[in-house]
């Protein structure tokens, strides 16, 4: 056994209502700089849709992350033998025109504008050249069209939907829709890592975040093209990738990262999970049904003497084993099983999990529309109005049975929790609902308190970091106190 | 006064210039790797334009690659160079294939330059030393091109007469007798070459000296720790695939 620890998250999409203040938040801290202003490090997609990148989830176009080839893990994008063919033009590189060019509007012609009969207007202008352009697209372009037939019947996950439940997706009384908040997934297995020519992307012992080394880095763009969440970019300005970084200065400081604190509908939690890396490379390479059974394996029961002990043996501080036995993450991924990894099918192990999210309830079909009027109260799942294969092919690896456990118990939970404040549901039934999704009374209190009455503190379990033992390492820490803060000192600014 | 005749000319193109291009490479490329690492790539264009890019970049690419080796092994092995053009048609096809990498790699820098000219987004990341690279490429590419039409059999007199001349700058002995007697068109290909060496260390051009050749031999995923202290002791040799990069 091979413990580390790593920093994990936990989206709840029941509870995400789409502001997208998280992708704000993270915009004005770490993307606002010339050649990043295209890049969300933090989105929110619509579901059924097609997302950003357009079609990211299309691997067959980005042919990003791993496949299995003769029992081999191998990256689709890259190999050796393809680092030195394709190192002049990488042909698995996604170009601008698959995000969207940046655009402001020129606003000072709000208030220069000669007076006439018209109403002065802001026109865009592209934030890579200045010139007027006509806005085509955009970071959030079919925000909340569901339903609609360019954005959402382009999505991916539609693969394997009866052509009746394609057409439910999009007739106008039944279309449903969802939102997908992404940040980068801190992979145990990043396929960026393994791609990079230069070596610059890493992953930090001590928590697992995956950072990439400004320095190091020659903009060789592989990470781009391997990465099948597409969550590194391309900064065209300084010619160097750049990817969501948890937030990691916040987190040393004991904060938790900007997208996670600003959320509105506190649908994100964060906490340490401990896991065997010695098994890593077997888990990844399993079928792809065995695969979110072969990652929940990975990780540890941090109350278990003998994962202590392995812990420590490990130099993992008390401290973080501390953390990891008070995280709100492996609660909802080891202990109650109801939050998935996304499309782990691309094999990068992602060290983010969603909640699946339950369709919406109190309405029923009554010839061909919708109505409130139920005779159940809350439906069956099998009748949710999102096709459990859609969901099936997002957070399960197009296998509905882990997805279908997941929504069980958080149905459950709440026909429980409505027999008890209601009253409603006769309490039998809610019991033998819960038996049924393999839930206890207690484990439904639990469940409840961390979805629905969560504190601060609960949904963000920090664990200390540590860094002041990193500077030990090089140097004194009151020598170090004097000198902090210039270590980086150019401008990230290119010469010639 | 001084006498600014043909021989003295010579001497500075051909002696001093060398030298100085030399030493400005090592000392700026050393200088700004150590201290602007930041800034040690090319600046790649591809995310702003992705499909004219293939054309110019790749033949240009593999052109150069081989017209450089090319002028490396003959300047290594001359001997070995002659002896195989010994034969006609053995020399025909070192000429031939070299003259076609040199097309390749110009018309590679003219769909290059077109692209630059070209795409509004790509415009915006070409900066003036860019151009300059450009113009001093062209005239490298254009001068070895008509001295392999008109100066025929290059890839012979350059073995015999150019490559003393090379070694003896080499072995700091400088003899420019040769080089000296050489057509114009010789001597501006040399010049060009040397104003590339001494101009490329404060360019993109440094991208070739960080060529990731380690990616062929190490482990796909890379670790790191704070410190030698944290790094998990007696788990140093990392199963399968994780290895564990040094800080």
């Amino acid at each position: 056994m091979n413990v580390r620890s790593q920093i994990s998250m936990v989206f709840h999409l029941d509870k995400c209502i789409g502001c997208h203040t998280c992708s704000i938040a993270c915009k004005n801290i770490w993307t606002d700089r010339k050649g990043t202003e295209y890049m969300w490090w933090n989105n929110v997609e619509t579901k059924p849709g097609t997302g950003f990148p357009t079609k990211w989830e299309d691997q067959e176009k980005y042919r990003g992350g791993w496949e299995l080839r003769d029992g081999k893990l191998v990256l689709k994008s890259t190999s050796k033998a393809k680092t030195v063919t394709n190192i002049f033009h990488n042909p698995s590189m996604p170009s601008m025109d698959d995000y969207y060019e940046p655009w402001t509007y020129k606003y000072d012609e709000l208030f220069n504008a000669p007076e006439g009969s018209d109403q002065p207007t802001a026109r865009p202008v592209s934030m890579v050249t200045g010139e007027y352009i006509n806005v085509e697209s955009g970071p959030n372009w079919d925000d909340d069209l569901g339903g609609s037939r360019i954005y959402a019947e382009s999505d991916p996950n539609l693969k394997g939907l009866s052509e009746e439940q394609r057409q439910q997706l999009s007739a106008v009384e039944r279309l449903v829709l969802f939102y997908f908040p992404r940040i980068c997934n801190h992979c145990l297995n990043p396929s960026c890592v393994a791609s990079c020519p230069s070596g610059a992307l890493y992953k930090r012992g001590e928590d697992g975040i995956v950072l990439i080394d400004q320095k190091r880095c020659r903009g060789w763009r592989a990470c781009v093209a391997a990465c099948p969440y597409k969550k590194t970019f391309y900064n065209w300005s300084t010619g160097k990738s750049e990817k969501c970084v948890l937030c990691y200065p916040r987190l040393e400081t004991g904060q938790a990262p900007a997208c996670f604190h600003s959320c509105v509908g506190r649908i994100r939690y964060l906490g340490v999970l401990l896991y065997d890396a010695d098994r890593l490379e077997e888990v990844a390479k399993l079928p792809d049904e065995q695969l979110i059974d072969g990652q929940r394996s990975l990780i540890l029961d941090p109350h278990d003497p003998e994962v202590i002990a392995a812990a420590r043996k490990n130099n993992i501080h008390d401290s973080v084993i501390e953390s990891a036995q008070n995280s709100p993450v492996y609660k909802f991924v080891k202990e109650w099983k109801i939050a998935l990894p996304p499309h782990i099918e691309y094999r990068t192990l992602p060290m983010l999990f969603y909640v699946p999210p339950m369709s919406p309830v109190m309405a029923n079909r009554n010839d061909d529309t919708v109505s409130s009027v139920s005779d159940e109260f809350f439906h069956d799942i099998e009748q949710a109005r999102v096709p459990l294969q859609f969901l099936a092919n997002l957070f399960g690896a197009g296998h509905q049975g882990k997805l279908v456990y997941a929504l069980k118990k958080q149905k459950a939970v709440r026909v429980y929790r409505r027999a008890k404040t209601v009253g409603d549901i006769p309490m039998k039934t809610a019991e033998a609902i819960l038996r049924e999704a393999d839930c206890t009374v207690e484990e439904a209190e639990r469940i409840y308190e961390l979805t629905s009455l969560c504190t601060f503190e609960e949904r963000f379990v920090i664990p200390p970091m540590h860094r002041e033992e990193a500077i030990e390492m090089m140097k004194d820490p009151q020598e170090h106190k004097t000198a902090v803060g210039f270590g980086f000192m150019e401008p990230p600014e290119r010469g010639l | 006064m001084f006498d600014v005749g043909p021989f003295l000319l010579d001497t500075v193109l051909f002696v001093v210039f060398p030298y100085v291009s030399l030493v400005l490479f090592l000392i700026v490329s050393i200088r700004r790797y150590r201290s602007e690492s930041f800034t040690y790539s090319s600046l790649s264009s591809q995310f702003l334009e992705n499909k004219h890019h293939f054309w110019g970049l790749v033949p240009f690419h593999y052109g150069i690659i081989v017209v450089l080796l090319g002028h490396v092994v003959a300047f290594l092995v001359p001997r070995e160079i002659l002896w195989w053009n010994s034969h006609p048609a053995r020399l025909y096809i070192l000429e031939g294939s070299a003259f076609m990498a040199a097309l390749l790699s110009m018309v590679g820098l003219v769909s290059i330059i077109i692209r630059r000219i070209t795409d509004r987004k790509v415009r915006m990341v070409t900066s003036v030393a860019d151009w300059v690279i450009f113009g001093n490429f062209i005239v490298q590419i254009l001068s070895g091109l008509s001295v392999a039409i008109f100066h025929s059999w290059g890839s012979s007199w350059f073995a015999s007469l150019a490559v003393p001349y090379l070694w003896s700058l080499v072995t700091l002995t400088p003899d420019i007798t040769y080089v000296t007697a050489m057509p114009w068109m010789v001597k501006l290909h040399i010049v060009s070459a040397y104003t590339m060496i001494a101009f490329a260390p404060f360019t993109r051009l440094v991208h070739i000296l960080v060529v990731p050749n380690p990616y062929l031999w190490r482990k796909p995923q890379v670790v790191r720790w704070y410190g030698i202290r944290r790094k998990p002791k007696g788990s140093v040799a990392e199963p399968g695939a994780f290895a564990d990069a040094a800080n």
